[in-house]
């Protein structure tokens, strides 16, 4: 009975990874099936969506302008979608944006000299840890196995019997 | 020891530099309008909606742009000090009323006092979006050329008109 009960966990466990599976394909399948032009405006709306994932809402500033439902960001929306239907490209709009808020609305920070840090950052502390991994293990390789004398390992010795008649009082 | 004192270092530095980060204000993003125009527009003027009023008009002389609203909390907590910038008469103060209905604003003046020279009217926001506002109240300080010089994200406090924007105007007014 056990064993059954294990076994239909087993296939329980399967089932949740494919499941997971399906939920992610399905997804992909739903955007692809958004991303085709039913008509003009739904590609507008992607077009200002994408856009929109990609800028900053400065009154809640983790969220994108896609997802935040501050008035400011509905109105930065609607003036997206303004630009792009007088024919702006994303270039623009997010040009538009940088020039008014600056590059903390963009998610992706241009390289600049003040970015320099941000973007060269992570890579090079990890350059810096793998150099420093190498030359400990470089160092701990060329350690010879033991550097205990002879006299050291009586000492040892000694010192161990010590402790167990110590133990053993 | 001197195995010690690396970490410790390195300890010391990551708190001095994670300490600097969280009394850092996130809400004062640096904005790109420093040193560039102030962006144009053309408004109708709060109390008189028949007449327009357009930052050319104001080139020449060093001025206040103050972005508020009668339903800004905050804007109740500076007003007593953009009141007393504008009755020292180093710079008129001109008010950009932010998505607010007018006669709610009219009555916010005649509540708190008006200390603006004259309130333009952005109900739909453009013009706040021009000048890159996210947080009212907002203040800007415009120079002879037209150019935006300085800008507060959030009330202004006394110690700030004092420290700053009072001298930046001295300095910009004999320029």
């Amino acid at each position: 009975m056990a064993e059954l009960k294990q076994g239909g966990w087993r296939m329980a466990g399967g089932g949740w990874w494919l499941l997971l599976f399906f939920v992610l394909a399905c997804g992909r399948a739903a955007w692809a099936g958004e991303a085709k032009p039913v008509a003009a405006d739904p590609a507008l709306e992607e077009r200002v969506t994408a856009v929109a994932t990609e800028l900053r809402c400065l009154v809640c500033q983790n969220q994108t302008l896609a997802d935040s439902h501050a008035p400011l960001a509905v109105d930065l929306r609607n003036q997206i979608r303004e630009q792009m239907q007088a024919g702006a490209s994303e270039r623009d709009v997010v040009d538009y944006m940088v020039t008014r808020y600056g590059d903390f609305v963009r998610y992706r920070p241009p390289l600049k000299a003040s970015t320099v840090l941000l973007w060269v950052g992570p890579i090079a502390l990890m350059l810096g840890g793998l150099v420093l991994l190498y030359y400990r293990l470089a160092r701990r390789r060329d350690q010879p196995e033991s550097t205990l004398s002879d006299e050291d390992r009586a000492r040892a010795a000694a010192l161990l019997e010590s402790r167990g008649d110590g133990e053993s009082k | 020891m001197n195995r010690y004192l690396l970490p410790l270092g390195i300890f010391i530095a990551l708190v001095a530099l994670l300490g600097a980060g969280l009394s850092l204000n996130p809400r004062e993003v640096p904005s790109p309008l420093i040193g560039k125009a102030a962006p144009t527009f053309q408004l109708p003027l709060l109390h008189e909606p028949g007449r327009t009023v357009s930052p050319k008009e104001m080139l020449g002389t060093v001025w206040v742009f103050n972005v508020w609203a009668s339903w800004c909390v905050a804007c109740r907590d500076e007003h007593p000090v953009l009141t007393g910038l504008a009755r020292s008469g180093i710079a008129p103060v001109y008010g950009l009323n932010y998505k607010d209905k007018r006669e709610d604003a009219i009555a916010w003046l005649k509540v708190y006092g008006d200390p603006y020279r004259a309130s333009l009217v952005d109900p739909d926001g453009r013009v706040g979006v021009d000048y890159g506002v996210y947080g009212v109240p907002e203040t800007y300080v415009v120079d002879k050329q037209g150019v935006i010089r300085y800008k507060r994200v959030g009330p202004v406090t006394p110690a700030i008109l004092k420290e700053k924007i009072v001298p930046l105007i001295t300095e910009l007014n004999r320029g």
